[in-house]
């Protein structure tokens, strides 16, 4: 039960316990009794300066009886509880086993629930307003810190309220990010295309969205963008739901569509990162938390959310804009 | 002080004559002789006072739930019209400060009022002693039958006083716990014997502390537990009008008839008759001035002046004085002269600070709270159009038993205004938490961290507003 790497200390730590417990009980006895001479009883017999006296006045006997019931309890105690080393207590309480009873209870009481849930399909369980409620305090506890309270995201984490999606918003693959979590990776071009070179790429990639660009860079850059980035990003800039490879030609910037951080995205590359959650809420809390997501961007009810490219990326490729 | 050890006396003890003592005391059963008077009347004032607030407030109704009410589950206390949410701790604060700084000036003024007037321990043994007088009869009649060898009669005397005993206790536990779980619904909870486990523990508990303690503890409460006795030498100074026995007056003591002149015998007025002791509650001699034990009850004086009618003297051989007044035979009117001393005077004046800032803020107090998080994580957004966008979770708790309907509006940076939907609708004594997207644009931006202000108010209601501050990142 211990963490001791010897035996020794569980029965130094008993023992030690044991003797202090009974070496209480006996100086409680041997110092509840004194001698004195018979006429003195009024005062202690301590006297400072000349004539300062101390009275005598003595706890009542019920007093010294609560003492004696403190020994009892400690031994009712270590024997029903791990106080000494050696002995694990008749109750075999332990801390790491009050946590996995306090879990089994909260499985039990809130396990039913999310089981019903998870045998409703999403668009149902976004209908159902007590479900949001759980689902929203679900995603306010574990995903607001990167994506914001209000799910609109921010430089480098997704917006899960608009109906752009990365990867997919069909509620299986919601389900499957959450669940096995992504990697986003969106190599560095900068050497491959040089310092004029990514000027000129960012400089379409800004034409496909409309932005106001150097038209003649961007037409020197459209080239390029085939050779480079229309394997991930598709040759009309439209992305790749399969690879997490953005739509380019969208408004919507990950981490920003000012020239200047379209040229630091293509010649440094991106790295991101979304953890896996599988292992720490479980199957049908992602479940109710993939239905939340879900409703920031359905009508609950509906199944009219972007169908196009469902599969199951499993691929670590860029999720990069 | 400044003492060599070697210069202390120590008392030689010689082996001899020595005697084994115990270190602890036995306690002497007190059986404390029923008293009438001015005092014991003023105390049965406040008894009824007190009992009738504790055992009727609780069946109390308002806006149709209970006047007074602790909901501990879902933290709110309701008292009278007024509902308290764990964010106005403050005035629980505030009463600890007014209930500590009353007890500094009635015990400065008055010594230990406070203990033998309203003290719940004085007040429940003095029920309990009554119920006991009623069965058993007064002083000798008790100390006679505990003496008695057991016989039935004995025992049923000794049942009926713990089963009238209990059976207070009990509804006293039951009045308690229907403070905090709504008392109509728990009387035919418990008349159904269908009571959930903590309800019936703290009712059993607060039955067996009555009982136990009104019962058999007693005065061992206020000599050995209650803390106050312990310190109320800090609190008294000589102009404290304490439970004083005369000594020039009484002494030196002595029986005498009633037609002598005492005066001619060397006598003074005490007559010696010990119905101070008698009545006396923690078992002291008052005329041993000043004990730590003494709980200020008054019995002593309602006793004395008694003796003193049928003697033909003087009342007030045991009375209200203080040391000074004693010492330097003040009349009445110089001693209560002395009671507008600086350290009364600064008592009265931080607490009635204390009391008129609580009234105020309570009076003051807007039904409304409001709460501003700024996500942290997410510093700033651009959206459409060049617009700049920060986003905060608003908790609005709606502290009134009326619904309402806020909006939310910002001020402090040019164009900021409120994205997000700014009408939230909060039904009555409920709180929610709103995520708020504010933007503002872009033209106007200027890099770093600006105050604004975030302001929630009843659309209905302009009277109920709040304002929080945060912080407006622009990068």
């Amino acid at each position: 039960m211990t963490d001791f790497v010897n035996s020794f200390w569980e029965f130094y730590v008993g023992i030690l316990t044991l003797a202090s417990v009974i070496a209480m009980a006996v100086l409680l006895q041997s110092q509840s009794r004194r001698r004195v001479k018979g006429e003195q009883v009024d005062t202690t017999g301590h006297v400072w300066d000349g004539d300062l006296e101390e009275w005598n006045n003595p706890l009542p006997n019920w007093w010294r009886w609560l003492f004696y019931l403190t020994i009892v309890f400690a031994f009712g105690y270590l024997i029903l509880f791990p106080g000494l080393g050696f002995w694990d207590g008749s109750l075999n309480w332990s801390s790491a086993g009050r946590y996995q009873k306090e879990q089994a209870h909260a499985e039990q009481t809130y396990g039913p629930l999310y089981a019903k849930y998870a045998q409703m399909p999403v668009e149902e369980v976004a209908a159902d307003p007590a479900a949001i409620a759980i689902g929203q305090n679900l995603y306010l506890n574990y995903c607001a810190q990167c994506h914001a309270s209000d799910a609109r995201g921010s430089k480098g984490f997704p917006s899960l309220a608009d109906r752009d999606w990365l990867y997919g918003g069909d509620p299986k693959v919601i389900h499957q990010t959450i669940s096995a979590g992504r990697t986003g990776v969106m190599p560095a071009m900068g050497a491959a295309l040089g310092g004029e070179g990514t000027r000129d790429v960012a400089h379409y990639v800004m034409s496909l969205s409309g932005l106001t660009h150097d038209s003649i860079r961007a037409a020197r850059g459209r080239d390029k963008f085939a050779q480079t980035c229309a394997a991930c990003h598709g040759a009309d800039g439209r992305g790749n739901q399969m690879m997490g490879a953005p739509n380019l030609t969208d408004k919507i910037w990950l981490y920003g569509g000012s020239e200047a951080t379209i040229t630091e995205t293509i010649s440094k590359g991106r790295n991101n990162v979304m953890p896996a959650w599988k292992d720490f809420l479980g199957e049908t809390k992602i479940h109710v938390l993939a239905s939340y997501i879900w409703s920031l961007s359905n009508e609950p009810g509906t199944r009219e959310a972007a169908k196009a490219d469902v599969g199951q990326p499993e691929s670590t490729k860029a999720e990069v804009n | 002080m400044g003492q060599r050890l070697e210069d202390i006396p120590v008392v030689q003890v010689g082996a001899a004559d020595e005697v084994e003592q115990s270190l602890y005391e036995v306690r002497k059963k007190i059986y404390a002789r029923a008293v009438h008077g001015w005092f014991a009347r003023w105390r049965w004032a406040l008894i009824w006072f007190t009992q009738i607030l504790f055992y009727g407030l609780a069946w109390l109704p308002w806006n149709g739930r209970q006047a007074v009410l602790f909901d501990l589950a879902a933290r709110k206390f309701y008292i009278f019209g007024y509902v308290f949410w764990p964010q106005d701790f403050i005035y629980l604060a505030g009463l600890l400060i007014i209930s500590a700084y009353s007890l500094f000036l009635f015990t400065a003024i008055g010594g230990r009022l406070w203990c033998g007037y309203a003290c719940p321990q004085t007040v429940y043994t003095e029920i309990f002693m009554w119920i006991e007088r009623k069965i058993e009869g007064d002083r000798q009649r008790r100390m006679r039958l505990d003496a008695e060898p057991l016989s039935a009669r004995k025992v049923m005397l000794k049942t009926a006083k713990h089963g009238a005993w209990i059976a207070l206790a009990l509804w006293t536990g039951f009045t308690f716990v229907g403070y905090f779980t709504p008392i109509r619904e728990l009387s035919v909870h418990v008349a159904s014997f269908d009571i959930g486990p903590w309800q019936g523990f703290w009712m059993l508990f607060y039955a067996f502390a009555t009982y136990g303690n009104a019962g058999w503890m007693r005065e061992q409460v206020c000599k050995y537990m209650c803390p106050y006795a312990r310190f109320q030498g800090v609190m008294f100074d000589q102009d404290t009008m304490v439970v004083t026995y005369d000594t020039n007056r009484g002494e030196p003591r002595g029986a005498r008839g009633r037609k002598v002149d005492a005066r001619a015998q060397g006598l003074g007025d005490c007559v010696d008759c010990t119905m101070c002791v008698q009545v006396c509650p923690t078992g002291i001699d008052i005329r041993n001035g000043l004990q730590y034990e003494c709980i200020g009850c008054a019995a002593c004086i309602d006793a004395c002046d008694q003796v003193m009618d049928k003697m033909g003297y003087a009342r007030g051989l045991i009375r209200y004085s203080t040391s000074n007044a004693v010492a330097n035979g003040w009349d009445f009117r110089r001693m209560v002269r002395r009671v507008f001393r600086p350290r009364v005077l600064l008592y009265s004046a931080i607490l009635a600070a204390i009391v008129g800032a609580t009234v105020v803020s309570l009076y003051v107090r807007v039904p409304l709270k409001v709460d501003v998080l700024r996500d942290r994580a997410s510093l700033m957004r651009e959206v459409e159009d060049g617009q700049l966008e920060n986003v905060y979770r608003v908790q609005i708790m709606n502290t009134q038993e009326v619904a309402h309907r806020y909006r939310i509006t910002v001020t402090g940076l040019e164009s900021l205004h409120v994205a997000s939907e700014d009408e939230i609708d909060l039904p009555a004594s409920a709180s929610k938490q709103v995520p708020v997207r504010l933007r503002m644009d872009g033209v106007f931006a200027d890099k770093g961290a600006h105050k604004i202000f975030i302001q929630v108010q009843a659309i209905d209601d302009p009277g109920i507003a709040a304002v929080e501050d945060s912080v407006f990142l622009i990068r």
